[in-house]
This record gives structure tokens, C-alpha cells and sequence, in this order.
């Protein structure tokens, strides 16, 4: 007689076990449904159907007027560029500084502002950008005008330029951070300190020793983060309406246009420009996988040269890597302060470098505006980050009592929304939430930010879930603890600070969210977010200002709460919180 | 077989990939110790886990487990009633100690906190029923964890090198604190040892455990 696994023992007939069994399903569903419906709504229009006048044939005329649009091959041609160069950068520069830094002194205190800076949404980095380096920016104002001359701000097409440099410099700089903590939390499996030892015994350089030998390994772990990276980057909406060229704009922000035309033919081209962006997102992320090929081709054949870096090679490295990566915690902190500065200045005349008079007319102004849209914005991303954790959980606890970790299948499902262009399938959920009468907005917006929260709350809860010691749950039930009991009473206490970094990631996530708000509402939910960008285009600086420190405040609150929180919880439990 | 303490009846174990782990055909009597010594990676710790349930999905279990004449084969891991020492002692971080002990202590509410006080006077602990795990010593962790699995009345222990984070002097007070109350309560107990010592103290017999060919 054979006695399978007895693990499946420990599953309990109850209706927590039986939400558990279901939470992978449900987590299934939720990510696939909303993706696969809404490029179901992006391709009908593309080829004819779903059309406002109720006609349904199989058309091309679609087609022929997107690809006629002005400037077409231009936008098409912003958006590769500025998502390649971006991601490029951003990725070089976090090797740099990972291979150069790490281990040291310096390295562990600028982890700390890792996690700050990758929770400040894109609209209010790139409208911090803006303040900085627009030419009536902040940086202007402090050089002039005994530096550059200027008494009136320059005619200099900084930002918005038509090539799209100031884009792929907001992209750059708001990425970095988030591949260094790609890289860092898959570094302590590629055990660095040892492997640096033997190659720099070995006569190379740190930082070209790292490349060698470190790399490989630990990219093969981050792959699915960096094209991540490069298909927000070929594809986003919100930095690329502040930072973005106009003349014509990258292919996303002429879909959202033709998305957004109050004439409603203009809706099939461009749910045939949706189907375009889409195809060149799979395009590059074919070009950028060629890369890796010949990157690691050519690495080889550098590798049997055998060179070892002159140290001077080495430490110029070290100090590029360095620099690029402060000048992008600068401009994203420098902004934050230029947006604080502006909320709270009186006459500010150029090229002042401070404002003459400070007050607080702005935010009494606008106070109690952000009061009410902080309000819905906060309870919305409550929302959303609390269904992410329990549908998290219970696909963690589900994978613990069934003991059938998840497959690549799993893996790639879960990614997916990080990989294909929000705006390629969120148009198309407009469009069937639209013709299925669902324009009250509240529950579309919930559902369509889980979409994008669920993935990043899965990532941060996922690791510290999977450690924590099953030998608690063996002592649990020989207790005579149910599995359900030992769930609440043991395994989720535990892991309290780690649920309190999911719960703040979570809401970081749905608080930036901009696309899904303003799609999935049908533009009647406001949030932060859809509030400082549609203030940005109107050019008041003080009240864009006091909007987007709101924004960042809403985003970095909840990681207030895992600061705090712990320690009181557990004042005189050090076991907890060290262990 | 005999319908009281631990039998193992045509016990295997195999591997996901065929390679068999253990094949064992043993009764441990009440209040009787089963010692097993081998290289680790031969099986040890797979077995206690097929005997307290939580077997891992990549093994195979054939035969049988009895305790005092119930077959454990279908029952689930928090009704076999087996008990299990582990040498990190993993008492529950967020719990005071008092609160660890009365965790798996069947009993009405009233009478809990009683009960718990007088089970920390017999461990030499009195009074430390508020105090956060983290700050006792080794020796005093060793001792709340063997209660608190005393006080869920098992009917069988199972010891997975509890006494190998000890010093000696304590190992040995340990053993004895350990093993004596494993007779008093008629417990069959298994350990799983490398420490030529604790097998000695145990006083029962020893299975060397081989790896499969």
C-alpha cells in the first residue's frame, strides 16, 4: 500500500482551505482576464468591428488611416529609442555601481535610499525633472545669471525636445534604482565576496572581474525585471506626456490621443497603433535578447584575451558608475524639492535662485482639494493592496500545503502585465467596459490596478514567505494546531514586517498608476496622479507643485507604517524582528 | 503487532527518483528509546517527518506507522499526536513564553494560566511566563520547548538533535531531563543522533543507517 505524500494530509476541509485552493485561480484570472479582454477590445476595432455606429465588417480601412498619420515612422522611432537607451543606461550604470561599490561602507548607506526613491511615482520624478531642468527651471535660475548671462529664461527647447533626451534621462534615472534592487536581491546567491577574491587573485580588476564573473549569472536572474524595464520604457504614458517631445510625440502618447478624441473615429487607428506599439515592444525586447547573445559572444572572445584592466581603467569605472548613479538620485530628490519649494513660493522671479516671499496661499488654495483626492486615492490603493496580499497569500499557502512550487508557466503569467504595453490592452478594456455599460468607474479602476499591483506585491512578499522555516509549521501541528490556525497564529505574525512592506509596495504601485485610472474610469475617478498630470499641461508650478508632493507623500506613507509599525507591535519580541 | 507503543511495519521510503531512502520493520515500546545514527542525507530526518506527516511530496512512503495501535498513515499531522524536539528549539518568536506554552495545551481557559505557571516551576522557570523568548539562554530554551511539547500530550517523541547547540555540561543535563520524563509519561521516543553519547545515555537500541548503494 502506498502512502502518497502525506503532506496533502495537512490540507484542511475549511473555508479559509478551501479560499486557498481557490487563490490560484482567482490570481489567474485576475491577471489573464482583464489582459486578454482588453486586446480582444484592442483588435476588433483594428480590423472593423466593435464600431460606435453599430456597422461590423471586416474592414482594412483602419489600417490605412493609422499608418497615413503624420510623423507615424518618427513616433515609431522615439519610442524604440528612447526605451533602448534608457533601459541601456540605466542597466550600465547599476553594474557600475553594484560592481564597484558593493560591499563597501558607502554601498550599504546608499542602499537605504533605494527604497525611497523607487516609490516616488513616475508623474511626480518626471515633473520634478521638469521644475529642475526646464529652462525657466531651477538649475537655470541658480547658474544665471552670472553663469550663463541669461535675465529671462532662455529659448531652449530642454524639455520636450523633439529627439526625446529629456525623456530617456527622466526614464534612466527613475529605472536605476529599481534594477539596483533587482540586482542587489539576487546577488547573495552569486556569493560575490568569494568569487572577487579568486578573480582579483587572479590579477583582474574589481569592477572587470565582477563583469566576468558575477554577471552572467546574476542577469540570468534579473532578465525578466530589465525587459520589464525596456517595455515600460518604449511604452509609458505618464513621463513621456511631461518629458516627452510633441512634434510629434512617442507612438503611446498618440494612441492615448486618438483614445481620448472626442471624435470616435479616430478610435480604430488608434487601436491599430495599440496593435503596432505592441509589436515593436516584442520587436525589441527580440533585438535586446540578440544583444545579450552578442554581448556574451563578444565577452568570451574578450575573455580568452585574457587582459586584465589597468587598475587607473578600473577606477575610472568605478567613479562613472558612481557619478551617473548620484546624478540620478539627485534629479529625482532635487525635483522633490523644487516641487516643495514652488508649492510654498510667493513672487519667484527669474533668475532668482530662491523665491522672494514664501506663504502658503497654494496649499490653502488647494488644500482642501487634496485633502478630498488624497482621501480616494489612499483608500483606492487600500483596496487594491490589501486583495493583492490575501490573493498573494493565498497562492503562496496554497504552493506551502500542496508543496508543487510554481512553474515558469506561473512565473511568465505573472509578469506579463509588467511586459506588455499598459497601453496596448488597457484602450481596448475601455472600449469593451464602454460597450458593456460599465462606466461608473470605481470597481474597473480596483480591478485594472490589481492587474499591475498583484506582480510587484507577489515579488516582495514571495521571497521572505518561501524562508520563513517550515520546521514552525512541523512543531504547529504535532501541537495539534490546525494548518489554518497555524497560518494566523504563527506564519503570518512572523512575517508581519515583510506583509507591511508588500501592503506599502502595494499601495506605492496603485497610487502611481496612471493609465488604468484615467482608462478604466472612463476618466471619472480622480486620483493623485491624473490630477498633477493634467495640472502639468496648464503650467502653474505652484500648484503642480503642491499636487505632486502630495502624490509622493501618498506613495511614501505606508512605508512609514513598516518603519514604525514592527517595533511597537512587537516591542519586547526581538526575536521577530532580528530573526 | 503489539497494539501499544511505536511500530513501524514494512516502513520504505523512496525517493521521487527511485533510489530507496529506508526500509524499516521496528516496535519501540512505551517509555523505550530507538536510536538512529548515520551520515546525514541518509534518511533520518525523512523519516520523522513521514511519522509526524509533513513527508516532503518527493518521497514515497510504503507500509505502515502505528502508534498505541492507531494507524497514522491517512491521519493528519495535528491528530497524530507525536511530539518533536528540534536542536534550533524554534520557539515561537512572537510569543512570550508563557504564551509558547500554552499554545498546544488542551485544557479549559480558566485553568490555562495555572497550568502554565506550574509547568515553568517544574522546568526550574518560574515566573518567566512574560518574558520574550529571545532573551533566555540556550539551556532555558532546550527546557520550554520540551514542555511546550509536553503539555500537548503526545503519545510519542521524536528527537531531532536537540542536545547538538548544547555545551556539554548542559547536554547532559538535558539528556537526563529529556529521557526521564520520556519514561515517567511511557513515551516511545525516536532520536536521531550524531553523538555517540546521546545513543549511550538513551540506553536503547541503535540502527546504524547506511547510504543506499
Amino acid at each position: 500500500m502506498v502512502t502518497k505524500s502525506a503532506y496533502q494530509n495537512t490540507r484542511t476541509r475549511s473555508v479559509l482551505g478551501a479560499a486557498i485552493s481557490a487563490a490560484p485561480f482567482l490570481t489567474l484570472a485576475i491577471l489573464l482576464g482583464p489582459i486578454i479582454a482588453g486586446l480582444l477590445g484592442t483588435l476588433l476595432p483594428a480590423v472593423g468591428l466593435l464600431r460606435p455606429d453599430g456597422n461590423n465588417d471586416l474592414t482594412r480601412l483602419p489600417f490605412d488611416m493609422a499608418l497615413e498619420t503624420p510623423g507615424l515612422r518618427t513616433s515609431v522611432w522615439l519610442s524604440i529609442k528612447t526605451g533602448l537607451l534608457s533601459t541601456l543606461a540605466a542597466l550600465g550604470f547599476a553594474i557600475l555601481l553594484v560592481s564597484g561599490w558593493y560591499g563597501t561602507r558607502w554601498a550599504a548607506r546608499a542602499e537605504q535610499l533605494l527604497s525611497p526613491l523607487l516609490s516616488v511615482p513616475h508623474a511626480a520624478a518626471a515633473l520634478g525633472l521638469m521644475f529642475l531642468i526646464a529652462p525657466s527651471g531651477w538649475l537655470a535660475r541658480v547658474i544665471s545669471p552670472w553663469g550663463t548671462g541669461w535675465v529671462r529664461p532662455p529659448d531652449l527647447l530642454i524639455i520636450q525636445d523633439p529627439g526625446g533626451w529629456a525623456l530617456t534621462l527622466g526614464l534612466a534615472a527613475k529605472e536605476l534604482p529599481f534594477i539596483l534592487l533587482m540586482l542587489l536581491a539576487a546577488l547573495p546567491q552569486a556569493r560575490p565576496a568569494e568569487t572577487l577574491r579568486v578573480t582579483q587573485a587572479l590579477g583582474y580588476g574589481r569592477v572587470r572581474g565582477w563583469i566576468w564573473t558575477i554577471l552572467p549569472g546574476l542577469y540570468s536572474q534579473i532578465r525578466l525585471p530589465i525587459y520589464a524595464v525596456l517595455a515600460y520604457g518604449m511604452s509609458n504614458v505618464d513621463v513621456a506626456l511631461v518629458l516627452g517631445p510633441n512634434t510629434p510625440p512617442t507612438l503611446a502618447v498618440r494612441i492615448l490621443q486618438g483614445m481620448s478624441d472626442a471624435e470616435l473615429s479616430q478610435r480604430a487607428p488608434a487601436a491599430v497603433l495599440a496593435l503596432i506599439q505592441l509589436v515593436l515592444v516584442i520587436f525589441t525586447l527580440g533585438v535586446w535578447r540578440l544583444g545579450e547573445r552578442g554581448a556574451a559572444w563578444v565577452g568570451r572572445k574578450m575573455l580568452w584575451r585574457g587582459t586584465r584592466s589597468s587598475g587607473a581603467l578600473d577606477t575610472t569605472l568605478r567613479f562613472v558608475g558612481l557619478g551617473c548613479a548620484g546624478l540620478a538620485a539627485l534629479s529625482i530628490f532635487g525635483g522633490l524639492l523644487s516641487h516643495a519649494l514652488w508649492s510654498i513660493a510667493g513672487r519667484w522671479r527669474f533668475p532668482d535662485a530662491w523665491p522672494q516671499t514664501l506663504n502658503l496661499n497654494t496649499w490653502s488654495r488647494h488644500g482642501a482639494d487634496i485633502l478630498d483626492v488624497s482621501t480616494l486615492t489612499l483608500t483606492l490603493a487600500s483596496i487594491v493592496a490589501l486583495s493583492a496580499i490575501a490573493l498573494t497569500i493565498g497562492c503562496l499557502e496554497s504552493e506551502h500545503r500542496s508543496g508543487r512550487p510554481m512553474g515558469l508557466g506561473g512565473q511568465i503569467i505573472l509578469y506579463m502585465p509588467l511586459l506588455l504595453p499598459q497601453i496596448t490592452f488597457l484602450p481596448g478594456l475601455q472600449i469593451l467596459l464602454l460597450r458593456g455599460g460599465f462606466n461608473s468607474g470605481f470597481i474597473p479602476v480596483v480591478i485594472s490596478h490589481l492587474v499591475f499591483v498583484l506582480p510587484y506585491v507577489y515579488l516582495a512578499l514571495s521571497g521572505p514567505y518561501r524562508a520563513w522555516d517550515k520546521r514552525y509549521a512541523t512543531i504547529g501541528w504535532t501541537l495539534g494546531i490546525s494548518s489554518d490556525r497555524i497560518l494566523w497564529r504563527i506564519r503570518l505574525p512572523m512575517l508581519l514586517r515583510s506583509l507591511l512592506t508588500a501592503f506599502a509596495v502595494g499601495m506605492a504601485v496603485s497610487v502611481g498608476q496612471y493609465l488604468p485610472t484615467l482608462l478604466a474610469s472612463g476618466g471619472r475617478v480622480s486620483t493623485l496622479t491624473t490630477e498633477a498630470l493634467a495640472l502639468a499641461s496648464g503650467g502653474d508650478r505652484r500648484a503642480t507643485g503642491a499636487w505632486a508632493l502630495a502624490l509622493t507623500a501618498a506613495a511614501w506613507g505606508p512605508f512609514l507604517l513598516t518603519l514604525i509599525l514592527p517595533p511597537l507591535i512587537y516591542r519586547n519580541r526581538k526575536g521577530v524582528l532580528h530573526g | 503487532m503489539a497494539d501499544t507503543g511505536l511500530c513501524f511495519d514494512a516502513l520504505t521510503l523512496t525517493h521521487r527518483d527511485g533510489r530507496p531512502l529506508i526500509a524499516l520493520t521496528h516496535q519501540i515500546a512505551p517509555g523505550q528509546v530507538l536510536s538512529l545514527m548515520g551520515p546525514s542525507g541518509v534518511g533520518k530526518s525523512t523519516l520523522l517527518s513521514a511519522i509526524t506527516g509533513t513527508l516532503p511530496p518527493a518521497f514515497t512512503q510504503r507500509g505502515t506507522i502505528e502508534l498505541n495501535g492507531r494507524c497514522l498513515n491517512q491521519v493528519p499531522p495535528q491528530n497524530r499526536r507525536v511530539g518533536i524536539l528540534f536542536q534550533d528549539h524554534l520557539l515561537f518568536p512572537h510569543m512570550s513564553v508563557g504564551e509558547n506554552l500554552a499554545f498546544g495545551l488542551h485544557c479549559d481557559a480558566r485553568d490555562r494560566r495555572d497550568h502554565v505557571c506550574e509547568a515553568l516551576e517544574e522546568i526550574d522557570l518560574a515566573g518567566f511566563e512574560d518574558r520574550d523568548p529571545a532573551t533566555l539562554s540556550g539551556g532555558q530554551r532546550a527546557r520550554v520547548a520540551l514542555m511546550r511539547m509536553l503539555l500537548s500530550n503526545p503519545e510519542a517523541l521524536l528527537l531531532d538533535e536537540p542536545f547538538s547547540r548544547l555545551d556539554s555540561d548542559l547536554r547532559h543535563r538535558m539528556r537526563d531531563l529529556v529521557f526521564s520524563r520520556a519514561r515517567d509519561a511511557g513515551l516511545p521516543v525516536v532520536l536521531v543522533t550524531h553523538d555517540i553519547a546521546d545513543t549511550d545515555a538513551a540506553a536503547g537500541e541503535v540502527i546504524h543507517l547506511s547510504p543506499s548503494r
